[in-house]
């Protein structure tokens, strides 16, 4: 009998070695001579397990991990291929590992489950039925159903994503085209997150569906798929992806053999992380430089083209169709308050269970990296988490009872983001983060605004005069009045949120700027 | 390739792509593809195709950071400097490549471009770089010492 492994092509897996673990098992099975079938997933997202490999076996898919090439012979000695347990690196059943075992994955369900690129894997696992049901219902019908599951935009903002679409759907177009746009946000820079990628690596129709879906719900043909270039194999999974669709009628003319016709188009960026903001990344998709545009008009009335455009970002745009296949009462009894639904938190940095973990929202911060992170990876005490991105701010022990929801990370001055977390032990300096915050700035602005362009520089170079005990005390006073001008002068995040960071550090990590007590020339060169 | 040839073929793939809207990245991005940079003598030629001015197409060429304007090196080598990495001993990394390659990040020589990325998406593996297009997490200095003097000697 052939035997059935799982292994991931996810990025993740790849960097730590998946394809050779692919090649030493294949070449291990033909020397034992036993038949077996590799089957490349997505990633389950327990990185620390990576390369994961999955054998199926009666009761279920039995894990093995870390598995590099030169543990493979070892482990087909000692009975990988029948799911043997007992070696050190099994992990039991998949779906009974505590860190698996215990999430409620909706969006995630079926990532690091299916083969990505086989459209019958994504139907057998309920793939389609959104979009089923979809064709059934008007436009306002399939945005009522989103207003009712209370999703919000997961990339950072969280703006209620049934609100934007009743907007886009009610406005009028304008141009000779006669043409409204789906843009889906792929332009993932945060550091610390990396949800979007594994999705797309690992269940692309599911963004395909969700985009074909939200624009029969606002009356788009077209759609954009905005990708960052960092992510070159994205770029393979996707392309192929929206291929298959089109070949299965997914995409096209006829969707489903429907009335309703969808155009998917995949744009690549080229290295800029502004483009990650939503006015920039329309002005590079249309060919020119990603400059931030000033709002209103919103890119709802007035986006793409100058055309009334949805602008979501992948994890939004994934959700949709298992709202429109479960409904949205199953959807919005996940989470609290106005926070519905789960979110797709990325554990990483100095932790020793990194990975994704997708929970109704709610979790406490301190709960989130005990029970699934277990401490650092050092094994030093964890210091500082960075929430929500470069942009997000730091926050200390204190303040790790925090649930991670968008209103209470709000009330402690943070900010959820696109749910990524960055542990950092107590060897961080907190100082020198400060002054890499506004380094990043002064790097990715666009520079259309004067507060980011020349704020952030001078921002880096006051924090830097802080670090060499240079006029300490005057230079923390106008560090905070360059943030204060940054946050309010502003037109776009880059600029207003990167004071986050930075505040954020001199606020509860005071000590690591230094003792402005010892500070011998306060005075000598600000007031000139 | 004689220089009129290049103009030629740079025209051509431009051409491919007015009629795209928004064509002019996916065009340049074509053109990086094909000859590996975007030359500053094709900068008229790609604009008179798309009836932009130069200065506009300069002015989105640099613009983006992975448009190049000159030949790449052999080899690329990327490492992340975000936080992510920062917190798992990325600048341990990045001091070891600059020291190893004697260039600085953004810089090159003929042999090596050392490049500074903001994230790889590989946070939950991090510190992570890419080494002509393949990726590597959990990146040790031992193993970015042995990569670097295994390309050093090719």
């Amino acid at each position: 009998m052939t035997t059935s492994i799982y292994i991931s092509q996810d990025s993740i897996s790849l960097a730590l070695g998946a394809d050779e673990t692919v090649q030493a098992i294949a070449t291990a099975a033909v020397k034992v001579g036993e038949p077996i079938r590799i089957i490349r997933t997505g990633s389950r997202g327990m990185a620390w397990l990576e390369p994961y490999v999955e054998v199926l076996t009666p009761n279920g898919r039995i894990g093995y991990g870390p598995v590099t090439e030169t543990m493979v012979d070892e482990l087909i000695d000692t009975g990988l291929l029948k799911g043997n347990t007992e070696h050190p690196l099994c992990q039991g059943l998949t779906e009974q590992i505590p860190y698996f075992k215990s999430q409620q994955r909706l969006t995630f369900a079926r990532v690091g489950v299916i083969d990505p690129l086989s459209i019958e894997h994504y139907e057998s696992e309920g793939g389609l039925q959104g979009l089923d049901r979809a064709l059934c219902l008007s436009a306002q019908q399939i945005i009522d159903e989103i207003k009712a599951s209370g999703l919000r935009g997961r990339g950072g903002a969280a703006f209620p994503t049934g609100i934007k679409w009743q907007t886009v759907l009610d406005a009028s177009v304008s141009g000779s085209d006669k043409n409204k746009y789906i843009v889906c946000n792929a332009d993932e820079g945060d550091s610390g997150t990396f949800a979007d990628r594994m999705l797309m690596e690992g269940d692309p129709f599911s963004l395909i569906e969700g985009m074909v879906i939200a624009g029969l719900g606002v009356g788009a043909t077209h759609g954009y798929i905005y990708l960052r270039s960092e992510y070159p194999h994205t770029a393979e999974v996707l392309t192929r992806a929206i291929e298959l669709a089109y070949q299965q009628q997914l995409l096209g003319e006829a969707i489903r053999a429907s009335a309703h016709a969808f155009h998917l188009h995949l744009r690549i960026g080229a290295g800029a992380y502004i483009c990650g903001e939503e006015t920039s990344m329309l002005d590079s998709l249309e060919g020119k430089r990603g400059m931030v545009r000033v709002k209103p008009p919103l890119p709802a009335i007035n986006g793409l083209f100058g055309e009334p455009t949805v602008v979501n970002n992948v994890i939004t745009l994934a959700t949709v169709p298992m709202i429109l296949q479960q409904g949205a009462e199953h959807y919005q009894q996940f989470g609290q308050g106005e926070s519905r639904g789960t979110l797709a938190i990325q554990l990483s940095g100095n932790v020793a269970q990194a990975g994704l973990v997708e929970l109704a929202f709610g979790i406490t911060i301190d709960e989130l990296v005990r029970t699934y992170g277990k401490g650092s990876a050092t094994g030093r005490p964890l210091r500082a988490i960075q929430i929500g991105g470069p942009l997000g701010a730091y926050l200390p022990s204190s303040l790790w009872q925090t649930s991670l929801d968008y209103e209470s990370m709000a009330s402690v001055g943070a900010m959820l983001g696109h749910g990524g977390l960055v542990c950092f032990d107590d060897t961080v300096d907190m100082a020198e983060q400060a002054e890499f915050s506004m380094r990043f700035c002064a790097a990715e602005s666009c520079g259309k605004c004067t507060p980011c362009r020349i704020g952030s520089v001078r921002g880096a170079e006051t924090i830097a005069k802080i670090r060499r005990n240079e006029s300490r005390k005057d230079n923390l006073v106008l560090l905070e009045d360059l943030c204060e001008t940054m946050v309010a002068g502003s037109l776009c995040a880059m600029g207003s949120l990167t004071p986050s960071p930075v505040r954020s550090a001199v606020q509860h990590f005071r000590q690591d700027f230094g003792d402005v007590n010892d500070d011998q020339m306060s005075g000598a060169d600000i007031d000139a | 390739m004689k220089s009129v040839d290049c103009h030629e073929r740079v025209s051509e793939i431009c051409k491919s792509f007015v009629d795209t809207p928004g064509g002019l990245l996916p065009a340049l991005w074509a053109i990086q593809n094909a000859y590996g940079y975007l030359a500053p003598e094709w900068t008229q030629t790609i604009a008179d195709d798309f009836n932009l001015s130069a200065a506009e197409v300069y002015g989105v060429i640099s613009f983006y950071k992975a448009l190049k304007t000159c030949q790449p090196a052999k080899h690329q080598i990327a490492i992340c400097r975000a936080e992510a990495c920062q917190s798992m001993g990325g600048r341990n990394l990045e001091k070891t490549a600059v020291k190893c390659l004697s260039i600085e990040f953004d810089s090159s020589d003929r042999q090596f471009d050392l490049e500074s990325v903001y994230c790889l998406g590989l946070c939950a593996a991090a510190p992570a770089m890419m080494v002509d297009g393949r990726l590597y997490g959990r990146v040790t200095e031992q193993q970015l010492l042995s990569t670097l003097e295994r390309l050093q000697q090719e």
